[in-house]
């Protein structure tokens, strides 16, 4: 298409609408150069007659500049297709009776070919995958959340089972809070027990979550990476200050895959990556970059995994994962639970609707694995990610009278 | 070649070399070379600079207009200090340089609903404010939408509209006639004007022209379309555009997300000046297939369309539902995605001091992630208390994250009591810890010397919490 000039006043007669500024400025200086002129109005076409060049005003011919139109110009909107030299890693999870593992069906996260939705480029490798929570003892939890669980708490295996037949949970993640040698210092044996159970109530694939004591965890995952040999757990997760090269070792001999964990920072999740490629295939390597909750640092999260998935598209194979998010993080908000004036009740909406706005925020940055808690949260989540996945489809003819509906 | 505004290598250089070079410092700057620094980084404009002005300036003066000229249009609504600049925007991601001008959010209402509807939903809109760390969110436009098909109804509300408040107007009609009936009721208030289609455009051109107000261009899910009548109503004489590709739920969203996202490319990226506009979402398209849906469902989507479109691009939303619970979300995001992205995540670490404290006050300590540390301290404030607070260094990750990322230790902790010398302000040694700290409560104690009380999990209940469990 052509390109027009920008201009603000016609002239009186001619109906050439053009930037008296930019008239003013052609007769003011009379030496005009090529280049200096595209500064000032890049896109006029010019044509230069040779020789004219350095004297005077120049001749302009600007086609599509007449008189006001009478009919439509046409214009074809190009739509601005790129391509990437990189490419995110596919990791798989849940090891299937095939394949070692007892899982029904296993859950591939992340291979995209270009940034979130960007789908009139290359369409979604893999759509999102959702991982509910589930708890191995009672922990805090806000009252939106605890209403729909609350028969479940303290049975994982009984909650593991609501959220995926009930809730429509993809993957389930075990908390192994009760490790925690500050709380109950549960043992690795009680640990494996807690995931038997659950592998027993569900056949979709587990993330195996840790205390954050960076040695307790790392026994615990040891055993249990040991003992389901072949289930391709996500274990979740390896930081900086555990034994990486022991845990990558054990989970790579067993066959899971790892979350690496780092505190919103891209030069350490590269350091962290780099540790693992000792021992792990990319394929072995999901990445959590830390999900802050809306109005408590979503910004952060949100522009370090739209930078860490370019940087991954653009060939920086160090941040080329899937990117895991701890969306559950945004009930840290107090916003997403506190009992406030009338005006923003009922909090039962306002909390899960954080949880939502938090997540749907991190899927557009590229997050590819959620980690979530409210069922309302996760069916819109599902909800979204299936229209944005389901291709071009829209009717205008069925919203464009918004303006006279009466709502 | 021209380097271009959007292109983020513009360097204070490029700038420099077009200023007088005198260093005369009549910007208020030291010199040149501080005010092309100050340009590059938007903090000023280039109109600060009187010498630009003169005859012999004039030349580089249009060169830096053009080089600083962002790829999507500024367009402004409304007049006072409530109008409503929307666009501006310089880049496409957020990393590449702040984004101005957040997304402008309306609600809306009808020629049909009852007079007293209008001003109570004006009203509410005025009167919609959260304070979140230190900034007072609020709501920036009405839509006056008309349902009635009857210009005479349609002026009627308009005017009812503009006498109950100063907010900026968009004038939401496909009709001509009934939108000029709008514009008549509310000449000189710069309203928006919605919307140019293939059917009306030179109608509404012509009203945009006589109003000099700015215009919507409307082509549902037709870039093609969209672009040509851009194209068709520049040459007309209209500059003053927002561009209107459609909202559609459900099956349409992946549409409604590409479309957004392909302009807002093509403006940035492209060089695209056809796209180079202001963008326009509606969440409350909603509303449209309501059918027996409860209200409370079509909000719940009507506030996720909002959230997505602030991220993905919207300059202006127009949304339906007044509920807090239901914009909230929103507010809070697009506050969140336009802060400042250089803003660092940290605060200094060390002692901050409340009120007048005493040698009895409460001690308290918080981590240095800048929201965790600013949500404390507003706490601590608005509640007029008289307190220390001791920012302890954990690398910027708030109180959960940072015990158990290991960011936050009982080391640390004692260092900073240490360090922070509240040992010589107060006579006891008690220190109250966030309850989400909780975990190392024992070993903080050991290693301070302080006897340790678990605080709140949340700083919104430390007023009560000192009235209930604190004794020095
Ligand atoms: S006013 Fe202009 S010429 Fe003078 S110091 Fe500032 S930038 Fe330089």
């Amino acid at each position: 298409m052509t390109p027009l000039p920008h201009h603000d006043k016609k002239t009186e007669d001619s109906g050439l609408a053009l930037s008296k500024e930019l008239l003013d400025a052609l007769a003011k200086f009379k030496e005009i150069e090529l280049e200096d002129f595209e500064l000032i109005a890049p896109e006029l076409e010019l044509i230069w007659e040779p020789g004219v060049a350095g004297q005077m005003m120049p001749k302009l011919k600007i086609p599509g500049l007449m008189a006001k139109p009478t009919a439509l110009l046409q214009a074809a909107f190009m739509p601005p297709i790129q391509t990437y030299p990189g490419k995110i890693a596919e990791v798989k999870l849940g090891g299937t009776k095939g394949e070692g593992g007892t899982r029904g069906k296993s859950q591939i996260v992340g291979g995209e070919t270009s940034p979130a939705f960007y789908t009139f480029e290359s369409p979604l490798a893999h759509p999102p995958t959702i991982t509910l929570d589930v708890f191995d003892m009672e922990v805090p939890l806000s009252k939106a959340v605890k209403m729909h669980v609350k028969e479940v708490i303290g049975d994982p295996a009984a909650w593991a089972k609501l959220a995926v037949e009930k809730f429509g949970a993809d993957m389930v993640t075990v908390h192994l809070i009760s490790i925690d040698p500050l709380l109950k210092d549960a043992t690795p044996k009680d640990a494996v027990k807690t995931v038997e159970e659950v592998l027993q109530a569900v056949d979709v694939p587990l993330v195996i979550g840790g205390c954050g004591d960076p040695v307790k965890d790392a026994n615990v995952f040891a055993e249990i990476a040991e003992t389901f040999k072949g289930e391709r757990f996500l274990l979740s997760s390896i930081t900086q200050d555990m034994d990486v090269e022991r845990c990558a070792k054990f989970a790579k001999k067993n066959g899971h895959a790892v979350l690496s964990f780092t505190p919103m920072d891209l030069n350490l999740a590269r350091e962290l990556n780099r540790r693992l490629y000792d021992f792990l295939a990319p394929e072995d390597i999901v990445m959590d970059l830390t999900t802050a909750a809306l109005g408590y640092g979503l910004d952060y999260a949100f522009t370090n995994m739209e930078r860490a998935r370019i940087a991954g598209l653009m060939g920086d194979n160090e941040l080329a994962h899937p990117m895991s998010s701890g969306t559950t993080n945004a009930w840290a908000a107090r916003e997403a639970w506190l009992k406030m004036s009338a005006e923003w009740e009922p909090r039962e909406l306002r909390g899960p609707l954080w949880e939502v706005t938090t997540a749907l925020t991190l899927l557009l940055a590229g997050v590819d694995l959620f980690m979530m808690m409210h069922p309302a949260a996760v069916k819109t989540l599902k909800d979204v990610t299936n229209k944005l996945v389901s291709g071009s489809k829209a009717d205008p003819s069925k919203y464009a009278n918004w303006v006279s509906v009466k709502a | 070649m021209s380097k271009k505004a959007g292109t983020k290598e513009l360097s204070p250089i490029d700038i420099y070399k077009l200023l007088p070079k005198t260093n005369c410092k009549e910007c208020g700057q030291e010199n040149c070379m501080a005010f092309a620094t100050k340009i590059v980084n938007r903090e000023i404009t280039i109109d600060q600079c009187p010498p630009l002005f003169k005859k012999e300036n004039e030349k580089n003066y249009l060169k830096l207009k053009e080089l600083l000229k962002p790829p999507v249009k500024e367009v402004v609504v409304g007049v006072g200090d409530k109008a409503k600049k929307l666009g501006g925007k310089l880049v496409m991601y957020r990393h590449e340089f702040t984004y101005f001008n957040p997304t402008a959010i309306a609600l809306d209402v009808t020629d049909e609903m009852p007079e007293q509807e209008i001003v109570s939903r004006v009203k509410r809109t005025e009167n919609f404010s959260y304070e979140y760390i230190g900034y007072t969110l609020k709501l920036d436009m009405i839509a006056v939408r008309c349902t009635s098909g009857d210009a005479e109804k349609f002026k009627a509300a308009v005017k009812k509209v503009a006498e109950t408040t100063t907010l900026p107007l968009i004038l939401c009609t496909l009709d001509a006639s009934v939108a000029e009936a709008g514009l008549m009721a509310t000449p000189k208030a710069n309203p928006l004007l919605y919307a140019a289609t293939t059917e009306n455009w030179k109608d509404m051109a012509e009203l945009a022209l006589m109003y000099k107000c700015p215009l919507v261009v409307s082509a549902p899910n037709d870039l093609n379309k969209l672009v040509s009548l851009v194209k068709t109503l520049i040459t007309y004489g209209v500059t003053e555009l927002v561009l209107d590709p459609g909202t559609f739920m459900n099956e349409g969203l992946s549409d409604t997300i590409n479309n957004f996202t392909m302009l807002r490319r093509a403006a940035c990226k492209g060089g695209e000046e056809l796209a180079g506009f202001p963008l326009m979402g509606v969440p409350m398209v909603a509303w449209v297939d309501k059918g027996d849906a409860a209200d409370e469902i079509v909000k719940w989507k009507e506030a996720y369309m909002a959230s997505m479109l602030v991220v993905r691009y919207a300059d202006v939303v127009v949304m339906h539902g007044t509920d807090g619970w239901s914009l909230l979300p929103t507010a809070v995001l697009r506050q969140n995605i336009y802060t400042d992205p250089r803003k660092p995540v940290a605060v200094a670490p060390g002692l901050k001091v409340f009120g007048t404290p005493d040698q009895n006050s409460p001690v308290f300590f918080t981590s240095n992630f800048a929201l965790t540390y600013y949500t404390v301290a507003s706490d601590i404030e608005s509640a007029k208390l008289n307190a220390y607070l001791i920012v302890v260094e954990t690398e910027g990750s708030a109180i959960d994250s940072g015990v158990a990322g290991r960011k936050l230790t009982a080391e640390r902790v004692a260092d900073a009591i240490k360090a922070s010398g509240v040992e010589s302000k107060v006579k006891h040694r008690k220190i109250i810890i966030p309850g989400k700290a909780s975990r190392i409560s024992g070993e903080i104690e050991e290693l301070s010397g302080w006897k340790v009380q678990v605080g709140p999990r949340d700083s919104s209940e430390i007023p009560k919490y000192l009235v209930e469990k604190w004794q020095p």
